[in-house]
């Protein structure tokens, strides 16, 4: 697989490393001369220093037999333009930018590029490990009309102990993995639920509230951040 | 031909350069209400005294300052910062979210100028239009030419 990847700083030094170790053919384009000799001395990759938002440039650096195209400098308006030349003028399927602004995530796929938020995933991320709540959002897919929610069992759980083929999980709900002592499980009928398990939920926005209420009991409604959502 | 355009209309530029303020002092100038959005303060010093509409400070790459602008009402966004890829992006989000009518995006690369033509985007490219002036004095001596006079 040959990969483009356009940017600097230490993520695209890692990201490189990684994809080379696998076995990737990579291309590196960054503005910075130093910068670039600096990479081209670390990393077994073709380094080509330029602006990434330049055809001719991307043409240099093989655009044209490229499986994926990566867009990660410090600035949307170039991962954006960058990515709209790779799949519009070179006809690369795989493209991917970076928003830097996390608002600008949804922007870009509205402007028919796929689009991911470092501050958005790293946040998640810590809010999911940091807190001591025991319902957690993870994200809202296909346009915020599908929620993944990650529960912890606790001991006063009405599933804590029952199989589950016994629960009464509400319409177009599924328990999508379970993960007991950090290993993960796809659960089917007859794996049982213990007090300190945690699920993946997957819900519909409509039946996320009684489909949360069978896990932990309560008809709990505090804010969980997708009232909102199940308005629009 | 000049009476036929509207004068009233709610226009957004983005970017306070040479160009930016000339065009925003112009439409002001012939009574449209403008609004200028800039990230550097100190590009206002160049609307003149009369300029009457409004100035934002601010990254135009930011929907909270589009939405500051009330890109949503605008009937024409004109983005000529000096990054073509700002003005690419403003002029998208514009036309596609905003649904603004009217968009126009300077972009000095002609290169790029084709592929934005494919996403149905405006373009104006300085290069372009210099090179068929230019050209247009080679080739006929002057510019105006006998018979392309009006």
């Amino acid at each position: 697989m040959k990969v483009l990847i356009v940017g600097g700083g230490k993520t695209l030094y890692f990201i490189c490393r990684n994809f080379i170790a696998k076995g990737y053919e990579v291309v590196i384009i960054n503005r910075k001369k130093d910068e670039c000799i600096q990479l081209a001395r670390q990393l077994s990759a073709m380094v080509i220093c330029g602006d990434g938002s330049d055809a001719a440039i991307l043409k240099d650096a093989g655009i044209i037999g490229a499986d994926a195209v990566l867009a990660i400098t410090p600035n949307d308006q170039d991962n954006l333009v960058i990515c709209q030349l790779a799949s519009l003028k070179f006809g690369v399927t795989k493209v991917l930018a970076m928003a830097n602004d996390p608002d600008n995530t949804e922007i870009f796929e509205k402007l028919g590029v796929s689009a991911f938020s470092t501050t958005q995933i790293v946040g998640s991320l810590i809010e999911q490990r940091a807190s001591l709540e025991q319902v957690l959002n993870l994200m809202s897919v296909g346009e915020g009309r599908v929620n993944v929610t990650e529960i912890i069992l606790d001991v006063d759980s009405p599933v804590a102990g029952k199989v589950l083929k016994d629960i009464d999980l509400p319409e177009n709900a599924l328990i999508a993995v379970l993960i007991r002592d950090n290993q993960p499980i796809v659960p089917r009928g007859a794996n049982n639920l213990l007090a300190g398990d945690r699920l993946v939920l997957i819900t519909l926005p409509e039946n996320h509230g009684s489909a949360l209420k069978v896990f932990t009991g309560e008809s709990q409604q505090r804010g969980n951040g997708f009232e909102g959502k199940r308005v629009s | 031909m000049r009476k036929a355009i509207k004068n009233n209309r709610y226009i957004v530029v983005v970017g306070c350069g040479r160009l930016g303020s000339h065009l925003a002092n112009q439409l002001s100038h012939s009574g449209n209400l403008v609004v200028m959005i800039d990230m550097n303060e100190t590009a206002f010093n160049d609307l003149s005294p009369d300029f009457s509409g409004f100035r934002i400070d601010g990254d135009a790459t930011h929907m909270a300052i589009l939405n500051e602008a009330k890109l949503k009402n605008a009937d024409v966004l004109i983005a000529t910062t000096h990054e073509d890829n700002v003005n690419l992006m403003v002029a998208q989000i514009a036309q596609k979210i905003f649904n603004v009518r009217l968009v126009i995006a300077r972009v000095f690369d002609p290169k790029r100028e084709e592929v934005y033509a494919q996403l149905g985007i405006e373009t104006i490219c300085p290069t372009t239009v210099a090179v068929d002036m230019f050209l247009r004095v080679v080739f006929n001596g002057s510019m105006n030419p006998k018979g392309a006079r009006l």
